[in-house]
């Protein structure tokens, strides 16, 4: 197994990685102090330079995000953290709030005096109680160190930070959600333009991040962003974290780089597939809004945002599902589609109606009610909601279902036809 | 959608000096001018401190202690999941059924917790005990299958594991 750069786990196996003392032994916060010493534009260029995509899902160029802030806008800007952590499969943010806080908090401080931001929020999943414990914990530490609140390291800059949390709705995962929800709303996504960078929490411009794109923020100060630029691939430089579970035999969140083969992540990393590569059915490459991939395509395919994107599916947020050929895929689209009618928030008719059409035929499939005609029907469903609604989950709870017909169609039809699967 | 439920218990709820404590702290996270974003982080505070669920007449008194319109907090309560409109068992036993956890065998665990608890997913022991329900992906995927109960994960589950930790809670 080639040794990989670490970046966001470098101290994470340390005892007591979670604590201030430990991230200071390893050379934390110190990039607290250097970012001050650096004018805004700059940290925002160096940011732009390392190429670092949001690790969130949309991998938008945080550091374009950044520069989207408006100079001249004379009411408070915010900065806000996304530790949601809600696509089915995703598990990596989670660690680098129980393992490493610090890191999460010190890219905070330094994000949040790239664009002026003085007070920031991490929305967190409400059921992470323990997780949120831990960094509440190590606010409080950072607030008492003097990294956090009015006078930081005696620089005059202000940066106020709290956890809220939230309370169990996957939507929230969605920028605008989130931000209705901290607002204290229903988590229903905005109409977008206005981007919240222009106008976002109470109404002030806004730069929301995902946990693992602030988290590797030191690291880019510390090295440059041109070092940063040079991991990965063209177009997807750094590290990723890749949350690997279902049949595999040593499931786990790897550290790796971009643009690594999907074969040697699942053979290598992650102890391979459970009764060997042949044993392989499909991989879900990004969580579980991407559409799978046949094990011919995970074969020779790679996980950057490109390769992934050119081979019909998504990185997404780095959720990598291995599904060996006892499953049978219409069964696991079928659960995913029960997932997509549950978390859609209402607010648009296509989405709203069109998950519960598309579970209720799943499920019928599934039972062996299906009728011919039933996988022309989805695919029509998919299209009328797909692109036609207000924020993504609409198109997420196409991937799926449109992947899976593409990729899967026999076992559809055999469904249909014989009225059970094909696999056992 | 989820419907709200009276308290049979007439008495109105009030939140204890040290949660009252608790409230200043909360409202104090947010701009003064802020404060229904308060809303969620109370009613959080109010399910635990009003035995587990919240009943229309808490969701009143959140309400007027956040200061918004009573409409707004049972917005909010109806549309997030862990917001328990109904009472549920001193321990809620929340199994996740997604995709991870499917493909490590969540049905397995799902069905010895409705035999070890005589209860079925979505029912409330008869000794107010135990609720048990499947939920969705509980972000802890690499470890599947997994369950919460209460504030604590369980994670890489099996069986006789689940029926041990059962057998354990004080
Ligand atoms: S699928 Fe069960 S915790 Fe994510």
């Amino acid at each position: 197994m080639s040794a990989q750069v670490q970046i966001l786990f470098k101290n994470s196996t340390k005892k007591n990685s979670h604590t201030l003392k430990v991230h200071k032994e390893g050379g934390g916060y110190k990039q607290v102090e250097k970012a001050f010493g650096l004018s805004t534009e700059d940290i925002i260029d160096e940011v732009k330079r390392s190429g670092i995509r949001g690790r969130g899902g949309a991998g938008f160029p945080a550091g374009l995000k950044w520069s989207f802030i408006p100079k001249d806008n004379s009411r408070d800007k915010y900065l806000v953290c996304n530790a949601d952590e809600g696509e089915p499969g995703t598990c990596k943010d989670r660690d680098i709030i129980r393992y490493v806080p610090h890191q999460l908090i010190e890219g905070m401080i330094i994000a949040a005096y790239a664009v002026g931001a003085e007070r920031g929020y991490i929305y967190i999943r409400g059921e992470f109680v323990r997780e949120a414990e831990i960094l509440q914990k190590a606010i409080d530490e950072a607030y008492k160190e003097g990294y956090l609140g009015e006078n930081i390291l005696d620089k005059g800059i202000r940066f106020d930070l709290a956890i809220h949390r939230g309370a169990g709705a996957y939507v929230c995962g969605e920028e605008t959600g989130l931000l209705e929800s901290l607002e204290g709303k229903k988590g229903q996504p905005r109409v977008k333009p206005p981007f919240p960078a222009n106008i976002g929490l109470w109404g002030g411009p806004t730069v929301i991040n995902n946990v693992e794109t602030l988290a590797a923020v030191p690291a880019i100060i510390e090295k440059g962003g041109e070092w940063y630029g040079k991991l990965g691939v063209e177009k997807s430089s750094g590290t990723k974290l890749f949350s690997i579970s279902g049949h595999v035999n040593k499931p786990g969140n790897y550290e790796v780089e971009l643009g690594i083969p999907m074969k040697t992540l699942i053979e290598e990393y992650a102890g391979g597939v459970r009764g060997g590569w042949d044993n392989l059915k499909g991989i879900i490459p990004g969580g579980a809004s991407s559409a799978i991939l046949p094990k011919e395509v995970c074969e020779t395919v790679t996980m950057d945002y490109d390769a992934i994107a050119k081979a019909g599916s998504m990185l997404g947020s780095g959720a990598v599902v291995v599904i060996d050929k006892s499953v049978c895929i219409v069964k696991a689209v079928e659960r995913l589609s029960r997932f997509y009618r549950h978390e859609s928030c209402g607010q648009c008719t296509p989405c709203r109606e069109g998950t519960g059409w598309m579970s209720q035929i799943m499920t019928r499939i599934e039972a062996g009610g299906g009728v011919e005609g039933d996988i022309e029907l989805l695919g029509s469903i998919c299209g009328n909601i797909s692109g036609k609604t207000i924020c993504a989950l609409g198109d997420a709870a196409v991937g799926p279902i449109a992947g899976s017909i593409k990729a899967f169609r026999e076992e559809y039809l055999y469904h249909v036809e014989h009225g059970r699967c094909m696999v056992g | 959608m989820s419907e709200m439920q009276e308290d049979t218990n007439t008495e109105r709820p009030q939140f204890s000096a040290d949660a009252l404590k608790q409230v200043d702290e909360i409202f104090s996270r947010y701009p003064k001018e802020r404060r229904a974003s308060a809303l969620m982080p109370v009613l959080h505070l109010a399910q635990s401190e009003f035995g587990g669920w919240l009943s229309r007449q808490t969701l009143d008194y959140v309400a007027e202690v956040v200061g918004v319109a009573p409409i707004r907090c049972y917005e909010v309560a109806t549309f997030y999941t862990m917001y328990n409109l109904k009472p549920v068992g001193k321990y809620h036993v929340q199994v996740c059924t997604n995709i991870s956890c499917w493909l490590c065998d969540s049905e397995t665990i799902v069905s010895s917790l409705e035999e070890k608890l005589q209860a079925k997913v979505g029912s409330t022991t008869s000794d107010n005990r135990f609720t048990l329900s499947a939920v969705e992906c509980l972000g802890a995927c690499i470890n599947a299958p997994m369950m919460q109960v209460n504030d604590d994960y369980f994670e890489n589950l099996t069986a006789d594991r689940v029926a041990e930790i059962i057998d354990r809670l004080p």
